[in-house]
């Protein structure tokens, strides 16, 4: 049967290149001035879980993002991986909001997505963490005001086949400490994929033409008119950042010079004087 | 009026988890730094739990909130949450915290959403600012850089941290108490829809487990290949240690996400460090820098691990590994 399938997607500054991102000094802000911006990639990952799914079952595949203006670039590259829509929640009023506040926002850009198309989404995934804040917690959160079942670094979704009624029947895994919990269950579900669970496609020159036409829908505060001030953006946020610093790791770092045999007698030597026995 | 600090205990194949032993003894510092009135409290769902929920109340738990039905074997959305949060309604905690494990990092936020509060996600710090309320420091962009983060409105102030963040002390002896529920008592507020557990599948332990290993033999990219990951392993062996890695072994394959160390993997603070051919980018280094003595070998003499070891040898992988394999290879 096909299905309504939403992905939400975050553009993150490259996460090659955090060893760039400064505090200003005297604004206490950070700083990641011409580090490059990119799809999240575990979102990635939940993205082409999507298009399998509708590669498979019919369908349809809507990206939604919360983000500053830019963030069309992001989601326009999505289109030219092969997702059919993409809707961009942009406004200053969402702005600084922690992960129950862009989870509350997101849930009201699917509501009016819900309510422009006259149905309601199916399957909603997320990356499960991003790059930078990698809170991992938006896509649970998602879950539970959407009021769907969630799970959270989900490794595999098959078919188990359908029942009498026609209802699909998924067998999900998700990632524990030294191994998995299995998991079935019936749509409607948010899930949380792992950055493994897929190996996202590459996008093709005629992907990227195709996506010129797709539609892009930019909304703004008023537009999601079901949402209240409550939960929105930084003043909706119940947490709130206090200082911030750069950690100061730096260790002596003597250097150990000499033959490969006198390096590795000093690292033996070392090892003792911490207490590891070796050559037992 | 007395505070609460709570604890979520989880357990795995039934045994409680390091993590809630290390939670519980940071909550006794945030309790003592809150006032003398204040109590730590635990919650504790699952199966056949009342030899843990005691080993709660001896070790330090004054009340251990224990729901414990066959229903709960397993984790579940569906179950796990409704009743954490009826619980939280009932009692009122000002703080809880959760372990940052495959279920706690999941099971915490959704908790927050129901609860309409804030909860700071991997902490690697925590401490009571001066207006009493919890303050807590989250790493962001990999470790670069770290926050502080309040919830300064609402309660409970939740937050998670990752597995060997905090260190577990002595017990601290107090008179808990068992304070069991029944599942029942949820009847109707549990969730509805499909989604069922079917099994947990676990990997036999192999070797030893990375957060409790005493040396950590690290790889990076700089390895080279598979053939070379085979005596990183061996060299672990001999050290009695365990091997980690770093994002790029898990992409060629030579190695497992299950050992990768940083913001998206585990975090470690072993006696000794030994890491071969990593760059040491600021996600990794968030993972390892609370361990004791921190060697690294690295033909690039500008790696940034070198900026945060204790030892630095600017030489390739395969001319140090080989010869220390050798010299510290049990003689028989």
């Amino acid at each position: 049967m096909p299905y309504n399938i939403a992905v939400c997607v975050k553009p993150v500054p490259d996460p090659k290149h955090y060893d760039r991102v400064t505090i200003d000094p005297v604004k206490k802000t950070i700083t990641r001035a011409g580090i490059p911006t990119l799809i999240n990639p575990p979102d990635k990952s939940a993205i082409e879980a999507a298009l399998q799914l509708r590669e498979r079952c019919g369908g349809s595949v809507v990206v939604i993002s919360m983000a500053p203006p830019d963030g069309a670039e992001i989601l326009r590259e999505v289109l030219a991986m092969g997702a059919d829509e993409a809707f961009l929640l942009s406004d200053r009023a969402l702005g600084g909001a922690d992960t129950l506040a862009t989870s509350y926002t997101l849930l009201h850009g699917l509501k009016k997505i819900e309510a422009a198309k006259g149905f309601r989404f199916d399957i909603v995934l997320c990356g499960n963490e991003t790059a930078d804040g990698a809170t991992a917690q938006v896509s649970s959160q998602l879950g539970e005001w959407l009021e769907y079942p969630h799970l959270w670094n989900v490794s595999a979704l098959e078919s188990k086949g359908t029942d009498g009624e026609g209802k699909e029947t998924f067998l999900l895994r998700t990632k524990m400490e030294n191994g998995y919990m299995e998991w079935t269950a019936q749509t409607p579900f948010v899930l949380g994929i792992a950055r493994d669970m897929t190996k996202p496609r590459f996008t093709s020159v005629m992907g990227i033409m195709k996506a010129k036409n797709k539609p892009l829908t930019v909304w703004n505060r008023a537009d999601l008119d079901t949402a209240e001030d409550t939960y929105l953006g930084l003043p909706g946020s119940p947490t709130q950042p206090g200082v911030i610093f750069s950690p100061d790791l730096k260790r002596s770092g003597e250097l150990l010079t000499g033959t490969p045999e006198e390096i590795v007698g000093r690292i033996t030597a070392i090892l003792r004087a911490s207490g590891v026995v070796t050559g037992g | 009026m007395s505070k609460k600090i709570w604890v979520h205990a989880e357990v795995a194949d039934g045994k409680l988890l390091n993590v809630t032993f290390e939670l519980l003894s940071k909550a006794h510092e945030l309790a003592e730094a809150l006032g003398k009135d204040t109590v730590v409290e635990t919650t504790l769902l699952g199966s056949e739990l009342e030899e843990e929920a005691r080993r709660l109340a001896e070790w330090g738990a004054e009340t251990v909130y224990l729901v414990d039905d066959p229903d709960l074997q397993m984790y579940s959305p569906v179950t796990y949450v409704p009743v954490l949060a009826g619980l939280a309604t009932s009692h009122g905690p000002d703080i809880w915290l959760f372990g940052a494990t495959a279920v706690g990092s999941t099971l915490g936020p959704a908790v927050a959403a129901r609860l309409k509060t804030g909860m700071a996600a991997h902490c690697v710090d925590l401490r009571i600012n001066e207006g009493g309320k919890l303050s807590a420091y989250v790493p962001s962009f990999g470790g670069k850089v770290i926050g502080e983060i309040l919830c300064p409105d609402r309660t409970p102030q939740m937050a998670s941290v990752k597995p060997a963040i905090f260190v577990k002390k002595d017990p601290v002896p107090v008179k808990g108490r068992i304070e069991k529920q029944d599942l029942s008592a949820w009847k109707g507020k549990l969730g509805t829809g499909t989604l069922k557990p079917v099994n947990v599948v676990r990997r036999p332990p192999q070797g030893m487990p990375l957060n409790e290993a005493e040396v950590v033999v690290c790889g990076g990219f700089g390895v080279g290949s598979r053939e070379n990951w085979q005596l990183l392993e061996e060299l672990a062996r001999y050290l009695n240690g365990a091997t980690a890695c770093t994002r790029p072994p898990v992409d060629e394959g030579w190695s497992g996400e299950y050992c990768m160390v940083g913001t998206s993997g585990q975090s470690i603070r072993p006696k000794v460090y030994i890491g071969f051919g990593i760059s040491g980018a600021t996600h990794h280094i968030c993972g390892m820098n609370e361990a004791g003595v921190v060697i690294s070998v690295n033909r690039d003499e500008e790696a940034p691990i070198f900026q945060v070891s204790d030892f630095r040898v600017a030489a390739d992988v395969n001319s140090i590994l080989p010869l220390l394999i050798e010299a510290v290879r049990p003689k028989t």
